[in-house]
């Protein structure tokens, strides 16, 4: 067998098929191995245990409301952007049980699960993600209550990055400081050439696993090359703000960017805006948003018993700032307008996430734009309070 | 509880589908039948007890003068009265009725049209009177109804979310239809319950569970109408099982309004 050493931090250089013995590679560790795969016309993590499973070839356009893949000769193993999953899925799963409680001749039993997840190899991450993980690490990890769920589901995790090349009209993650390069937080980040993958290493664990993978070390001119990808592409985002007069004109999906400049004092100094009940009227308070959004984390925890009542289990669900049963109090729901909710959710997002986590909420990504049903925009909405209605 | 509960389920206008739910219930329904006293159930059970109830399950839409009268006996009969499914709770499909002539229907179905006795319009109970609690859906799910019986024997809130279809679709892993393909879809105007069985074989929510809490549905048509799918295409999609719950009533009225 080819053993290799490959130093954290390296750039390597591997051919297209060896994509393949990095997934053989991750199984033999005892990894499980996701990727991206088109399941029902969109991009989602599934499981990818054969390259050919990629959705190799396709790329896809985004706009409020709307989504579309479609094949591109152009195209390489991952040239479309973030579809409606995310790493949440895994972390911070839709459904849990907390705990278990059984009463037997009227004692109660109480259990916690033992959630001893499989680990998880999951390729495709874009650094939009990633900087959503290290947000929801914070949530989830940080301060004096850790969750032990998500605690032992990060710790199985491998990641396993992926440089963009194009970003969709919805991505504005130059305008967040989240992307387009993947800059850290990653086991292996891969970038693709003409001809093959520089993979850059991150981790101990990402050496570990290269070790049992042909690869070359990359020259300077294969990095440079790897690095140009990204700044191209930042470039590119970079100028889309000074574009938005010939954007308006032409009948291409608006290129996002979303100015950042003061947004905290900007939006908690406009808490009575009349564009909260402006956008209240399209708005379906159906919670896509934030469902779609990699570092929302609200759930709801219920006691759900049967019919002896014997029988307890209590689960967490994910639940929305959107829904009434969110601001539910004795006394009823505190936020009963859409208006209010949907505030909430922006001034959290971008202003008072800061407050609480020392950072914002919102990493770019325009998975709320894309899969908002009827395509409310939330960089519109912001410049719309901004005063700036370009 | 020194006592079981006693259980009454009445029919009024409709198909049968939400009673069937309470037998479909398989594995759950002996615990049911031990956790409560079914004592008027007329599709389950030949005994009858007279009442009062504890708990009275109404199914069905008011369609007939005597329907008027009985469902307020049998208000006076159940301490809690929760009516069950679409057509005791918005009136159901044969809503549809209300925005037509009754006696052009009779006319075209029957070959003695002298023989029927029906109101103009088909309503909810709670146009009658006061409901305690509402199940909805076309049929109801078996498990929202064992929870909501479960909850009644235990004196507490039943555990029945009132936020939309999407959240559930978002759940279970579903790529929304209305987004990557285009379909007209009411998942994000309905009530969640049903676990979002259409959209996952890739077809549109049918809005069977009704509006849901805070819906915007004249939102939703204005968005489906401006992405090119036709007025009359939308108009029917909110006439469906929940026509006549208010927000579906609403928009579809506003919809044939402006296009008239």
């Amino acid at each position: 067998m080819f053993v290799n050493k490959a130093p954290i931090k390296s750039y390597l250089s591997v051919g297209k098929s060896q994509l393949q013995s990095l997934i053989d590679g991750l199984h033999k560790l005892g990894y499980q191995t996701i990727g991206p795969r088109i399941v029902d016309g969109a991009i989602v993590y599934g499981e990818l245990n054969a390259i050919s499973d990629l959705p190799v070839g396709y790329v896809d356009w985004q706009d409020g409301g709307k989504y579309r893949l479609e094949p591109s000769d152009e195209a390489g193993h991952f040239d479309y952007v973030v579809g409606p999953d995310s790493l949440k899925k895994f972390l911070f799963p839709a459904r849990e049980t907390l705990l278990q409680s059984i009463r037997v001749d009227g004692t109660w039993n109480m259990a916690t699960p033992d959630p001893a997840p499989h680990p998880l190899a999951v390729f495709g991450v874009r650094s939009c993600d990633l900087h959503a993980l290290a947000i929801q690490d914070k949530v989830f990890l940080g301060g004096p209550y850790v969750d032990p769920g998500y605690q032992s589901r990060r710790n199985a995790l491998f990641v396993v990055a992926v440089n963009c090349r194009r970003a969709a009209a919805t991505c504005f993650c130059h305008s967040m400081k989240t992307g387009p390069a993947v800059e850290g937080g990653f086991d292996l980040a891969l970038t693709e050439l003409a001809d093959r993958f520089v993979v850059q290493v991150g981790s101990t664990r990402g050496a570990e696993v290269m070790t049992n993978i042909e690869w070359t070390a990359c020259t300077l001119q294969d990095i440079d090359d790897a690095r140009s990808i990204s700044k191209t592409l930042r470039d590119q985002m970079r100028t889309r703000a000074h574009n938005a007069e010939t954007q308006r004109e032409s009948e291409l999906p608006r290129e996002r960017h979303l100015d950042t400049t003061d947004i905290h004092d900007l939006l908690l100094d406009n808490l009575e805006h009349p564009r909260w009940s402006q956008v209240a009227n399209r708005c379906l308070a159906c919670a896509n948003c934030t469902i779609v959004c990699p570092t929302c984390f609200c759930s709801s925890v219920s006691e759900v018993s049967d019919l002896s009542g014997d029988n307890v289990r209590r689960e967490r669900a994910w639940d929305s700032c959107f829904t009434a049963e969110h601001s539910y109090m004795n006394t009823g729901t505190v936020r009963k307008t859409t208006a209010s909710r949907y505030r909430q959710w922006l001034t959290h997002k971008l202003a008072t996430w800061t407050d609480q986590f020392g950072t914002s909420g919102c990493v770019g990504c325009g998975r709320c734009i894309t899969w908002c049903p009827v395509g409310i925009d939330l960089t519109e909405e912001v410049a719309a309070i901004r005063g700036d209605e370009s | 509880m020194t006592k079981k509960p006693t259980l009454a389920v009445f029919k009024f206008a409709s198909c049968d589908g939400c009673q069937l739910s309470l037998l479909d219930a398989e594995d759950e329904l002996l615990a049911v039948a031990g956790a409560v006293e079914i004592a008027y159930f007329l599709e389950a059970r030949t005994q009858q007890m007279d009442g009062p109830y504890d708990v009275g399950l109404v199914e069905g839409s008011i369609t007939t003068a005597h329907d008027e009268k009985r469902i307020q006996e049998i208000r006076k009969q159940c301490r809690f009265l929760v009516t069950i499914g679409a057509c005791a709770t918005a009136g159901g499909i044969q809503a549809l009725r209300n925005w037509a002539n009754v006696d052009d229907f009779i006319d075209h179905v029957y070959a003695h049209p002298d023989y029927i006795q029906t109101l103009k319009t088909s309503t909810p109970v709670s146009d009658h009177v006061p409901v305690d609690f509402e199940l909805r859906g076309c049929p109801i799910n078996k498990y929202q109804l064992v929870e909501l019986v479960a909850s009644l024997v235990h004196g507490r809130k039943p555990r029945v979310p009132t936020y939309s279809v999407c959240l559930e679709c978002k759940q279970r892993g579903t790529v929304c239809v209305a987004v990557a393909r285009g379909i007209a879809c009411l998942g994000p105007v309905t009530q969640a319950g049903c676990g979002a069985i259409c959209p996952s074989y890739c077809r549109e929510c049918f809005g069977c569970y009704g509006p849901n809490e805070r819906a915007n549905p004249i939102s939703l048509s204005r968005h489906y109408q401006s992405v090119g799918v036709p007025s009359d295409h939308v108009v029917r999609l909110l006439r469906n099982f929940n026509a006549y719950a208010p927000a579906f009533r609403q928009a579809s009225n506003d919809l044939q309004e402006a296009n008239s």
